[in-house]
């Protein structure tokens, strides 16, 4: 907790805020490729009961690791594909896991509620015979405001194609949305997620609860009206960490042992 | 105009002390308005208490939200609300209903009406104001999609209608018009209840029991439903009426029962326990599956069973610990709060007002910082309670010479419900 001098202006301001000028520094100037954020994300939220079996048996047993993203604009950058968490988690998972042929492929779903991509996901297993899906959800149908309970329903009718196609699946949430905040309510979403992933055993990366605490620690600043990739593509790095050691601690495996 | 002020006298929420000490001069076979002198201030207390939590709970998480209620317990401060704008409606509406009858009562509720809806435009006015700005300065790439949700600024034309018909209702302005669409039906209610007050209440308990089997709701504008599902909070309001109305009297030997007080209190402290499960998820592995899979979600869209029993066992624990003559209802520290409850319908908007500016103060000058969340929500509150006091001045002495020609009856047409 950090005193803020602008704080003591704060009662003031409040009052007549339309005719203050925005007294924060425009965009900081881009930084250079820093060195990785410091983007400590809490045990408890890398931690799952649920498991990878497939995951696990695929490292174990020394065959190629094909991961296979889905999910909607906020799965990439614009511009800057390869820097967005699906590419990091590539490297990443590379990193941890030297020895085993890690694949990751992007499905980009823009502008679909979870229903719609549903009924499309099948096909995609299909295709590409992934070992685990990672299923990134939720913003378009916060947007639209679908009712939740559709909205859950349908989340639950993917997970049991997914796993029925022979898959493992990851759940990821929202993102951490400050400044659309009034516009967007995330919670019944979030919720939804949560009774899916519990009903059918599913690990769900929580990516609201992690970048939310991004923000309240002020490892980053998501209220930045900044039009700069940095932010972006530092968050994203972190969310591919995140994601990377998340999914190896569903799967029971020790990156140790793999060396 | 006159101040928007309810004047609230005579039975308090549920308690049976007073049933005996209110005196009962209008006795009909079915309602009976005790015409008690001294207003309830455990009302106002209440009401405006809802009124700071509902401020806070608008807000980014900060330090105070730990002092809401919805972090203790399914039910949170808007149940509060309806169930106390249902019993003061129907209060003072009902007493018009029997002095004057009923083609006045309902062309004051329809003019109290119109004020909630001109308040709801007023601040969607602001909301448009204020998106309008973001949406113009704030691009960025991390959050692309989500940016989205200001495309229906791209037809302004459509918005602004849909929005008129109380169809598009951006998030932390879905409770006026579920309060326009309550008090539009309350002729009906107070009318119904005049007839058989219990028949109608079972009636409301139908009304919500057909809305969980059918699934019933009102669509809202580009597409949804509206967050807070009339159809279900219904019930909130007419049960408030019904207690209004002498149904708290009647369930006075219900509520001193100390079976009772252990039952609510074993069900909060069980509410208790599971939301202490979402607060610390480390602990979730506590919560046994097959009750989380019989209890979730608790939706608040259609005021799940939970919600409404959590309420209720809070009413009724907090009517028994604070009687109605607690000299602290007295107490210049209580002040402020209770004056907030007694002006509702403004201090609600400029809660709603506050929190947008709160939202955009934190973002544009302040950077979300921790220590300034908190003197947003503070200084949110004593903005609040400035206000209000400044309105009861208007009322008590500005408007003074005004409100004695015009005598109590005019005075009483203005109140009530205050949203």
């Amino acid at each position: 907790m950090k005193s803020n001098p602008v704080a003591l202006l704060g009662l003031t301001v409040l009052a007549g805020f339309l005719a203050v000028a925005p007294a924060r520094p425009q965009d900081a100037p881009a930084r250079t490729e820093a060195a990785p954020a410091n983007c400590e994300v809490p045990a408890y939220l890398l931690t799952t009961e649920s498991t990878l079996p497939k995951v696990e048996h695929a490292v174990k047993s020394g065959l190629p690791l094909d991961i296979l993203v889905v999910g909607s604009r906020s799965s990439t950058i614009s511009t800057l594909e390869a820097s967005a968490y699906p590419g990091r988690l590539q490297a990443v998972l590379k990193q941890m896991l030297p020895k085993v042929a890690v694949n990751v492929s992007v499905e980009l779903q823009i502008k679909k509620t979870a229903e719609e991509v549903a009924t499309g996901l099948v096909k995609l297993v299909e295709v590409k015979k992934p070992t685990l899906v990672i299923w990134q959800t939720g913003t378009y149908d916060a947007m639209r405001s679908i009712d939740p309970e559709d909205f859950r329903g349908a989340v639950g009718e993917g997970v049991v194609a997914l796993k029925e196609a022979g898959a493992d699946v990851v759940l990821m949430n929202l993102q951490y949305s400050p400044r659309t905040e009034t516009m967007i309510t995330a919670p019944p979403y979030l919720d939804s997620m949560r009774v899916v992933a519990q009903q059918y055993d599913t690990p769900l990366f929580d990516r609201f609860a992690i970048m939310h605490h991004w923000n309240d620690s002020g490892d980053f600043d998501l209220f930045s009206p900044t039009r700069g990739l940095d932010l972006a593509r530092r968050v994203h790095d972190c969310i591919g960490r995140a994601l990377a050691k998340f999914v190896i601690e569903a799967a029971r495996v020790d990156p140790a042992q793999q060396n | 105009m006159t101040s928007i002020a309810d004047r609230v006298a005579g039975p308090p929420l549920a308690d049976e002390a007073d049933a005996r000490a209110a005196a009962v001069p209008v006795a009909l076979p079915v309602i009976t308005l005790p015409a008690g002198a001294e207003r309830e201030l455990r009302l106002d207390l209440f009401r405006g208490l809802a009124l700071w939590l509902i401020f806070i709970d608008h807000l980014p998480n900060n330090i105070l939200t730990w002092f809401t209620f919805r972090n203790y317990g399914f039910s949170d401060a808007t149940e509060i609300f309806i169930f106390i704008s249902g019993y003061t409606a129907a209060f003072v509406y009902g007493r018009a209903m029997l002095e004057a009858g009923f083609v006045i009562a309902t062309a004051r509720i329809l003019r109290r009406v119109w004020q909630i809806y001109v308040a709801h435009v007023f601040l969607f006015t602001i909301f448009l104001a204020e998106i309008s700005y973001v949406a113009a300065r704030f691009d960025n790439p991390l959050y692309a999609e989500e940016m989205g949700i200001m495309d229906f600024l791209k037809q302004p034309d459509v918005t602004i209608i849909q929005a008129l018909l109380l169809r598009f209702r951006p998030a932390n302005m879905d409770v006026l018009p579920l309060y326009i669409v309550l008090m539009l039906f309350l002729p009906l209610i107070i009318w119904l209840m005049k007839w058989r007050a219990d028949v109608t209440l079972a009636l409301s308990v139908v009304l919500y029991a057909l809305t969980w089997q059918f699934d019933l709701y009102l669509s809202a504008y580009p597409n949804g439903f509206w967050a807070f599902n009339p159809f279900a909070w219904q019930l909130l309001f007419v049960f408030g009426a019904w207690c209004a109305l002498g149904g708290a009297r009647r369930m006075s030997r219900i509520l001193s029962s100390p079976v009772t007080m252990w039952i609510c209190v074993a069900y909060l402290f069980f509410a208790f326990c599971v939301t202490l499960t979402w607060h610390l998820p480390q602990l979730k592995f506590l919560m046994p599956k097959l009750i989380e899979q019989w209890m979730y979600p608790i939706t608040k869209t259609d005021m799940d069973v939970l919600r409404f029993a959590h309420f209720l066992a809070l009413a009724a624990v907090t009517v028994r610990l604070l009687p109605k003559d607690w000299p602290g209802l007295k107490s210049p520290w209580l002040r402020p709060v209770i004056l907030c409850g007694q002006h509702s319908l403004e201090i609600f908007c400029l809660g709603v007002f506050l929190a947008f500016a709160g939202h955009f103060v934190l973002a544009e000058i302040a950077g979300g910082g921790v220590a300034m969340h908190l003197v947003v929500s503070v200084a949110g509150i004593l903005i609040m309670s400035g206000m209000a006091w400044i309105i009861s001045w208007y009322k008590h002495s500005a408007d003074k010479s005004a409100t004695r020609k015009k005598g109590t009856v005019g005075n009483a047409d203005m109140a009530g419900g205050g949203s």
